[in-house]
């Protein structure tokens, strides 16, 4: 499986041709205590860097892209309940939704972690 | 994903328009006595009213949290402090403020509103009476306009020193007694002090202007002291096991709950008192006698009602309205919110909004669009939270 990563602070991990995406644990801690996240709906289409889902907290509501295009299967129930898993495991059981990836060559533009951490400390 | 501004950038549309604006010194946030201070304890600094200040140090919702059961610590020292005497000042505040001040005591603490020709609130603040002159507190963003208006207005045998040397500090929270009464002398204790009463304390040994008021709803004390005092005194404070320092994020978190109005957001110098809500900084006599800026405009609203008014909405869901989302009633835009976020004690969204007076009455339903969404909201009378001032009588 590999992990890429958006310069917007989406990650993507993907295995074949199927994906789970969520935010950094830099985009969580600076969007601070998340209190509610709109999911996108199962079986929807998303294109790459389309707005597919919105993470509310107490400071602002934030825009999630698309990291790539693709069709959306699953979406994390458990954040209904539990938002705030996006600020204890952003990286884990705070994932936002599974796809299906249109075209693999779109993760040539993103990140790897290596880059990604390095993108995150010039900031 | 992006990190949408927040409303901690900035309070108020005077924000940069700073009066009298040195060439030589640098554009950019300032620095208040406390800044290495929270740089040290973690906070995360943002500009805010030209300052740099903290938004939050372990989290909103922790602070907001333990503030509610404890005591939290505010820097405030960016709110103008200012201090107006001379011969006849009484009756020339009076001429410029609604207020009424002949029954204001020694150390009484007032709400009162600084009011443009037209009725619209150019900022709210704090009026004192100290045993020579008043203190007023007066919003970080507004000050430098808020003198300017206030020498315009004055006459010139009032003086009005701009108190750069102070330091702002509140206490706040149902624990903040406790912490505050080991570490003040005075000639009073601080149990003489009931909410909006204050006076002179020795804190730690320094000389400090206390009074029980604040802007959390919570029993509290907002504290001035000496700048070149203020991270010894922040040190004493919260080594208290009772206090931890409260970021900008919770202080606008809390007050919302409390229901009192944030300058710039929920009120501008397009609005009056009256939409506002505010007709309690418009005292009594002042009511009956007029004679103040704006009293022409404001004063047949008192009668007639105003069209508008600012209302409390409790919202459907965990989907939070924010300030410029609009309100519908059925499919008719009515009003907009103007302050708006996740309460965390109610561990819903609330919001204040504008809607027509024929619509502000609790229980009214309404929506409000959020980015194509429509969220159920009903209006709800204020405070969200109850308030839990010390009154004096009160038990």
């Amino acid at each position: 499986m590999s992990r890429y990563f958006t310069k917007d602070h989406e990650w993507i991990a993907v295995e074949g041709a199927e994906a789970t995406v969520g935010i950094t644990d830099y985009a969580q801690s600076q969007l601070g205590d998340i209190t509610f996240v709109e999911l996108p709906g199962e079986g929807s289409e998303v294109g790459k860097g389309d707005s597919a889902s919105v993470v509310d907290s107490v400071k602002a509501a934030s825009d999630v892209y698309a990291p790539v295009s693709g069709k959306v299967t699953v979406a994390n129930a458990a954040l209904e309940d539990e938002p705030e898993l996006v600020n204890s495991d952003p990286e884990g059981e705070g994932w936002l939704w599974k796809m299906t990836l249109s075209d693999t060559a779109e993760l040539e533009g993103l990140m790897d972690e290596a880059a990604y951490q390095a993108y995150v400390a010039e900031l | 994903m992006i990190f949408v501004s927040d409303t901690y950038n900035s309070s108020g549309n005077n924000s940069g328009e700073i009066a009298d604006v040195d060439p030589d010194v640098p554009a950019g946030p300032l620095t208040l006595p406390l800044d290495q201070w929270h740089r040290a304890r973690g906070g995360r600094m943002v500009d805010f009213a030209g300052y740099w200040m903290p938004v939050q140090f372990e989290g909103i919702i922790a602070e907001h949290l333990w503030t509610r059961e404890n005591a939290g610590f505010f820097d405030v020292s960016h709110m103008g402090q200012l201090y107006l005497s001379g011969e006849d000042v009484e009756a020339a505040l009076e001429a410029v403020l609604p207020i009424d001040l002949s029954t204001l005591p020694v150390g009484g603490v007032r709400y009162s509103l600084l009011l443009n020709e037209e009725g619209g609130i150019l900022d709210d603040l704090m009026v004192t009476r100290w045993r020579t002159g008043f203190y007023l507190v007066v919003n970080g963003a507004t000050k430098w306009d808020d003198i300017g208006h206030l020498r315009e207005h004055l006459p010139d045998a009032v003086t009005i020193n701009h108190l750069e040397d102070s330091a702002l500090f509140a206490l706040q929270g149902p624990k903040a007694f406790e912490a505050l009464e080991q570490l003040v002398t005075g000639e009073h204790p601080l149990s003489a002090l009931t909410f909006m009463r204050g006076g002179q304390f020795k804190l730690g040994g320094v000389d400090a202007w206390i009074s029980r008021s604040g802007y959390t709803g919570e029993d509290g004390f907002e504290i001035a002291v000496p700048a070149e005092n203020a991270a010894e005194l922040a040190d004493l404070i919260c080594a208290q096991s009772q206090v931890k320092p409260i970021g900008l994020g919770a202080r606008d978190s809390l007050r919302l709950e409390a229901g009192l109005p944030l300058y710039g957001h929920d009120m501008t110098e397009t609005v009056d008192p009256v939409s506002a809500d505010l007709l309690f900084g418009v005292n009594k006599r002042r009511r009956n006698e007029g004679c103040f800026i704006g009293a022409d405009k404001v004063l047949p609203l008192i009668g007639a009602g105003a069209p508008t008014r600012r209302v409390g909405l409790a919202i459907e869901g965990r989907m939070a309205a924010r300030e410029g989302a609009k309100v519908l009633s059925g499919e008719t835009e009515v009003g907009t919110v103007t302050s708006g976020g996740f309460s965390p004690s109610l561990e819903r969204p609330i919001a204040m909004a504008y809607v027509p007076a024929d619509l502000a009455a609790p229980g009214t339903p309404l929506s409000i669009d959020v980015r194509g969404r429509k969220l159920a909201a009903s209006v709800v009378p204020m405070p969200f939270v109850p308030h839990r001032y010390h009154r004096k009588g009160a038990a």
